[in-house]
Order: structure tokens, then C-alpha cells, then sequence
């Protein structure tokens, strides 16, 4: 009997207990369901909680907790001399030994009786099966390959009696308890609130969990390297030569790379700040019903394209524009064919990253707009201001909060962006002020950094912790800056 | 004069009011919001420097007439007017008029104050501004004391001018309104149920300030209660299932209307 199977037995008893339940209910009501607490499919649905949820979570526990056991158990039979071994090559055989135990239920039972015996090869026979062995096996891991096939059917055993022991008491316990005057709804509903917060914390704990992932590693880092020459160092270069070498150990500034992630994040608020916001007020002002359906969904599937696309945007269409079109202005100008907008440049990559970030602007705006209340756009309209009056003075005034808010929610995701950056402004590092000079992110050199063959101790790859951390830390501040001014804003009105 | 019915031409002479001046006509006035149709051919004058009530059950179309009057249905989509009004001898739906201008000379007040979030000089100064009817700071300041004035409500808020609108109480919120409105100078000033969200004390003073604006402006109010129609109007006009039943002397209206529907309705048998 494997796990699936177990899993509909669960399912059956869950059925059979609800069905049980609501059964119940009905027979102790005797027909007048009024004189019992809840209706009576809370009643099911108390004794169905009381039978699936302590097995579920037993179940859970079992399986996550008894390969363990099963391993430790099977690794102290191992002989001294693999024991002394180091923690690796441990590791290593006792994956051989799975293997084997994995083989031999394969296997016949004469055939394992041969293998056991040592009678038959053991390496060709299981090959002939599909299972692989490594090398040739030593004859402590056939022995140990028994134990373990031992101890996982003791387990399983263990593991089905005991979940049904559980589903069926707490099925028996739930049942028991059904009373005209038990409270099964306010039981239920308590289960649904758990479920709820349970869900919730999950995504808070994993941002709790990946920063102190981030952090440990990032600690490490500044071990190595001082934290000063790190958020003050003007130079990055961090030499992937032999790690270790004194004299390896590159340069590790962070401040090239913060320029260029600003400038270009700059440009790109640039471009999309204007466009999305007129677009905003256009489509929550002046826009028809008919129109506003039809653009509102085209505009948000902007914000869809993945952006390795607007990458290839960059890189074969508006990165050769722009250098064929300076070239072509450098010559009218001083006659000399010679571009002065590089193909890979800060200016391709925060243009295209502008047009990428348009639909968030005009998105968060045009709801920030709409929200505005009519009846203050009816004042000013019925003082005798014309719309754009009205706009200018009252809507955007009354909504400038929340469009700040729009737009530094929109900065982090400047800040956050890869691989725009990768294909449209290059990975040169550098501090330099030319817009049409190819520059680079933090975002791209945490890629760059993390790329190929790692070893986690060299201070070239955990500096990828550190760019990360603080670049975590600069979006956390902008959002948490941007849902104050937001919930300043709506204050205002409620 | 030949805008009015022939009974209500006789009612005029009856009572010698011939001389009176109509500030606004409004002739086989009818609205449509899409489909459906709000207001049926209906027929009313507005006379100048008096306060006329509009009263009627819910859904009468007593809102969408006044709204009519200085153009506010342009801004619902699906709005269609027809017939003609005048303001004084323009048609105010002719396709010469600037809403702008027409919205300059009728002002509004609505239903919940609607303060701009701005300070309450810059309230009273929104419209002015606008319209560019103050030459200097001086001048505006003027503006705008005068039309504090004017609301009655210079005394309470002269040393915090520059604190938010919105952080006045109701009453003072709906005062301030008004005070917005009669900055921009208006000929008529509509009034959309201008003290439904008000309490009593606040009621009584919109009341007095809407008695003393007659003096200067012609007034049309839209009222749900009675006696706020009884209290400071001079003439009442009765809407019911979008249509004008009768339209008579505020006195009379409510002692001993012509039409039975007024009658219930006053009396509270509908409604």
C-alpha cells in the first residue's frame, strides 16, 4: 500500500465522515432543524475537519520526518572504516545504497535471493532492470540496503496505522460530540479564519526567509571585503581570477553600479512619468466608455510582455536606430559620419524601460484619478471652470498623493529590472555622466556574478548577496515611502 | 408672458403681479438619460430675486430640472435635453453659449458640501481666479472677504484662512460653498437639497443666508422637506413622475394648492 492510496482511504473516511455527520444532525434534530445550533452540513463539515486535519498533519509529519530517521539509522550500521570517511563521500554511499534498496524490490524473489547470497552480480543484473548503479557495490552496502528496505516498510507500516488510527478517533471523537446545542458553526468557521492566516503568513514568512537568506550570506561577504570599500568603492572589478589569491581579490564599489542603476531608472521615469500620466487623464477624463474598454485592457497588456522582450526591442531595433540616427546628425552637423549614440547605451535601455513602465504609471494613476470624487469635479465644473481647469486644479491636486505614491512604486520596479538592462545598456561598469555611453545595473552584475560554475566562500560570488541586500533594501524603502503617501492620501476623503 | 399657460396667466393678473420679471424660462423642457425619460415637456419660469422651491417624491425629476439650468447634464453620459430655456434673453442650450460663461452667471451648491481640499481662501478664490475677476492680492483678498461675508461666515473662519476647507464642520463646509458660489459673482445661484446633510442648527443658518441672498441673487432650490420649501421660498413648483404638476405662490401652494397630487403630497399621503 503506497502513500496514493493512502490518500483516498483519507478521502473515502473524509466523505463517509461528513456524510456521517450531517446524518447525525439531522436524526438528533428529529426533524426540527431549528432546534439545533447550526445547520446540520456544519455538523459534517466539523466531523469531516475532526477526521482529515490531525491525519493530514500526521501524515506530513511522518513523511517528512522518517526518511531522516531511516537515514541516520542506516548510516550507523555502516562500518567504522566508512565512518571515518568525510561527510561527502558518506553522502555518496549511502545514495548508493538507496539505489540498491531501490533495485532489489525490483528484483524477483529468487533473483534476490541469488544477489543476496552473492551467487549473481548484482551491477549488470539491476542495469538489466533500468536501475543504474555507480560502481560496484561492496558487500556492507547489500546488508545495508536490506536494512533500509526493512526499516521503510516498518515505517510505512507505522506511518498507515497510525493515520488511520488518527482519522478514524478523531472522526469517532467529532461524532460523539454532535449535541442539539454544540456550537459546529462557529467551529468550522474557526478552521476556515486558521486556514486564511496560515495562507497569509506564508508569503510574509518567505520574504522573512529570503532575506535572512540573503543576509547570512551577505555577512559572509563583508568578512571579506570591508562594508566601506564596499558602499563607497568607486571602482568595480572583482576579477574572477583563482579565488583565494591575495592578490585576486578585486575591487568591489558599489557606486558605479548604483549610478548606472539610477541614471537609467531615471531616464526611465523620464519617459513613462509624462506619457503614462497624460494617458491617465486622458483615459479617466476624456475618454469615452466605448474607447476607455477597448484601450485600458491594450495598455495593461503592455505591462504583460515579459521583459526579456523588450530586451530584443532594445537590442535589434531602437539601439541601432538611435546610433544610425546620430551618426546621420553628426554628419549634417560637422560632416564627419561618425555616431555619437552608442547601440548599447543608457539612453536605449531607460527608453525602452520608460515604454515598459507606461501601463503601471497610467494603470495605478487612472485609478488614483477615478478615485477622485465626482462631487468635487461637479463644484469646480459648476463654478464655470472648463474640464482642464477642473483637472489641472482640483483632480490632479486632489490626486498628487496617490499618483507619488504610483510613481515610486514604479521607481522600485526601474530599480528591480534585469534584463532590459542586460541587452540594451550593456555590463561595462562604469562612472561616467554621457547618456550615450553603454553604463550597468547592480541587477545585471548580481546575474553576472552568479553565473557559471559557483562556489559559495570566494568574495566574487557572495558579493551577489550584497548587492542584492541592498538592493532589497532601497525597493523596501521606496514601497514603504510610497504606501505611506498612499494611505496619507485616503485619509483625506473617508 | 405668452410662456406661461393661459391658467396661470390668469392667476398672475388675479394676484397684479404682472410686473414681474422672469430671470429664466424654461419651455417643454424634457430629458432623456439614454433610453429613458426623466422630464416631460415641462413648463417653468424662474422669477428674479425670489427663491423658487422645487419639491417632489423621490425620482421626480425635480434634481434633473434644476441641473438643467445651468447645463450640469452635459457631464452624465447618455444625457439628452430638449426644449429651450433662457437666461434672460439667451438660450442657454444654443450652440453659441459657453458652458463656461453660462456656469459663471448660474452657480451651484450641492447636495453634500464638496469643499476643494485646498485652504478656504483658496476655495473662494477658485472661481474668481478662473475667471480672472481680481486684478492684484489686494483685490482677491477682497473677493474673497466680501463673499465670506456674504455666507455669513467671515466671523468664524477669519483668522484661519489658510486652514484646509475640509476641516470646517458640515454647516460650515455647505457655507463655504456658497460663499464659492456667490464669489464669481452669479446672476442665479441653484440649490441641489442644500441642507440634507445638515443638522438643524446648520439647517437654520443655510436658511437665513439663502433669505438674505434674495436680496442680491435669484435662487432656486431643490428640497425634500416641507417646511424648508414653506420657509424660504416665494414660489413653488410641484414635480411628480417627471412632470411639473403645478407651479404657484408659496402661501397658496401650501394652504390650498389647485392640483389633488399637491395636496397629498403636502399632506404626506405620498411620497
Amino acid at each position: 500500500m503506497n502513500t496514493s492510496i493512502l490518500l483516498l482511504i483519507l478521502a473515502l473516511i473524509g466523505i463517509a465522515s461528513y456524510l456521517a455527520g450531517t446524518r447525525r444532525a439531522v436524526a438528533l434534530a428529529g426533524g426540527r432543524s431549528s432546534d439545533m445550533h447550526s445547520r446540520p452540513g456544519y455538523y459534517g463539515s466539523y466531523v469531516l475537519i475532526w477526521a482529515l486535519l490531525p491525519a493530514a498533519l500526521v501524515l506530513a509529519l511522518w513523511l517528512a520526518i522518517s526518511p531522516l530517521l531511516v537515514n541516520s539509522a542506516v548510516r550507523s550500521e555502516f562500518p567504522e572504516e566508512v565512518r571515518a570517511q568525510p561527510q561527502a563521500s558518506q553522502s555518496l554511499a549511502y545514495g548508493m545504497v538507496s539505489t540498491i534498496a531501490r533495485g532489489l524490490q525490483v528484483l524477483t524473489p529468487e533473483e534476490r535471493e541469488q544477489v543476496t547470497a552473492g551467487t549473481a552480480d548484482v551491477r549488470p543484473l539491476l542495469a538489466s532492470r533500468g536501475v543504474a548503479i555507480a560502481g560496484d557495490p561492496e558487500p556492507y552496502m547489500m546488508e545495508a540496503a536490506q536494512t533500509l528496505n526493512g526499516l521503510s516498510a516498518t515505517s510505512r507500516f507505522g506511518m498507515i496505522a497510525t493515520v488511520l488510527a488518527v482519522a478514524i478517533g478523531g472522526l469517532l471523537l467529532a461524532y460523539r460530540r454532535i449535541a442539539p446545542r454544540f456550537r459546529a458553526r462557529n467551529q468550522v468557521e474557526k478552521v476556515i479564519l486558521g486556514a486564511l492566516v496560515v495562507a497569509s503568513s506564508i508569503a510574509i514568512l518567505t520574504t522573512v526567509g529570503i532575506v535572512f537568506s540573503m543576509l547570512s550570506e551577505a555577512i559572509q561577504f563583508f568578512t571579506m571585503v570591508p562594508a566601506s570599500e564596499f558602499f563607497f568603492g568607486t571602482v568595480w572589478d572583482p576579477r574572477f581570477a583563482a579565488a583565494g589569491a591575495a592578490d585576486s581579490a578585486g575591487q568591489f564599489g558599489l557606486i558605479p553600479l548604483l549610478a548606472g542603476t539610477l541614471y537609467i531608472g531615471a531616464v526611465a521615469m523620464a519617459v513613462a512619468v509624462p506619457v503614462g500620466l497624460f494617458s491617465a487623464i486622458y483615459m479617466a477624463e476624456y475618454a469615452s466608455p466605448r474607447f476607455r474598454s477597448v484601450a485600458k485592457p491594450l495598455l495593461e497588456v503592455l505591462a504583460g510582455i515579459p521583459t526579456i522582450v523588450y530586451g530584443f526591442f532594445a537590442l535589434t531595433t531602437v539601439g541601432p536606430f538611435l546610433r544610425d540616427i546620430s551618426a546621420q546628425i553628426n554628419e549634417l552637423a560637422t560632416g564627419n559620419y561618425q555616431n555619437f549614440i552608442q547601440a548599447q547605451s543608457v539612453i536605449t535601455a531607460g527608453f525602452v524601460m520608460g515604454i515598459m513602465l507606461i501601463p503601471y504609471v497610467s494603470s495605478l494613476s487612472d485609478d488614483i484619478i477615478t478615485a477622485v470624487p465626482r462631487a468635487l469635479r461637479d463644484g469646480s465644473l459648476g463654478l464655470g471652470a472648463t474640464k482642464s481647469e477642473t483637472i489641472k486644479r482640483v483632480v490632479l491636486p486632489a490626486a498628487l498623493p496617490g499618483i507619488v505614491g504610483a510613481i515610486l512604486m514604479t521607481a522600485s520596479r526601474a530599480i528591480g529590472e534585469t534584463m532590459i538592462v542586460v541587452l540594451a545598456a550593456g555590463v561595462a561598469a562604469r562612472m561616467q555622466f554621457d547618456p550615450f555611453e553603454p553604463m550597468t545595473t547592480v541587477t545585471v552584475k548580481i546575474v553576472s556574478q552568479l553565473t557559471g560554475d559557483l562556489e559559495f566562500t570566494s568574495p566574487q560570488t557572495l558579493v551577489a548577496f550584497a548587492l542584492g541586500i541592498t538592493l532589497f533594501t532601497i525597493t523596501l524603502c521606496l514601497n514603504i515611502y510610497a504606501l505611506y503617501i498612499v494611505r496619507k492620501y485616503r485619509e483625506q476623503y473617508e | 408672458m405668452n410662456m406661461m399657460s393661459e391658467a396661470a396667466v390668469e392667476k398672475a393678473l388675479e394676484q397684479k403681479m404682472s410686473d414681474v420679471s422672469h430671470k429664466m424660462i424654461g419651455k417643454d423642457v424634457s430629458v432623456y438619460y439614454g433610453e429613458k425619460r426623466a422630464l416631460f415637456d415641462v413648463n417653468l419660469n424662474v422669477r428674479e430675486n425670489t427663491v423658487t422651491a422645487l419639491i417632489g417624491p423621490s425620482g421626480c425629476g425635480k434634481s434633473t430640472f434644476l441641473r438643467c439650468l445651468n447645463r450640469m447634464n452635459d457631464t452624465i453620459e447618455n444625457c439628452r435635453v430638449t426644449g429651450k430655456i433662457t437666461l434672460d434673453t439667451d438660450d442657454i442650450y444654443d450652440k453659441e453659449i459657453d458652458v463656461v460663461e453660462l456656469r459663471a452667471r448660474v452657480g451651484m451648491v450641492f447636495q453634500k458640501p464638496n469643499p476643494f481640499p485646498k485652504s478656504i481662501y483658496e476655495n473662494i478664490a477658485y472661481g474668481p481666479r478662473i475667471h480672472g475677476l481680481a486684478r492684484n492680492k489686494a483685490d482677491m483678498d477682497q473677493v474673497v472677504e466680501a463673499s465670506l461675508q456674504r455666507a455669513g461666515l467671515w466671523s468664524e473662519v477669519k483668522d484661519r484662512l489658510h486652514e484646509s476647507g475640509t476641516g470646517l464642520s458640515g454647516g460650515q463646509q455647505q457655507r463655504l460653498c456658497i460663499a464659492r458660489a456667490v464669489a464669481v459673482s452669479p446672476e442665479v445661484i441653484l440649490m441641489d437639497e442644500p441642507c440634507s446633510a445638515l443638522d438643524p442648527i446648520a439647517t437654520a443658518k443655510v436658511e437665513e443666508l439663502i433669505h438674505e441672498l434674495r436680496a442680491n441673487y435669484t435662487i432656486v432650490i431643490v428640497t425634500h422637506s416641507m417646511q424648508q420649501a414653506a420657509r424660504v421660498s416665494q414660489r413653488t413648483a410641484m414635480f411628480h413622475l417627471g412632470q411639473l404638476v403645478e407651479e404657484n405662490d408659496t402661501d397658496k401652494m401650501f394652504t390650498n394648492p389647485d392640483d389633488q397630487r399637491t395636496q397629498d403630497y403636502i399632506m404626506g399621503r405620498f411620497g
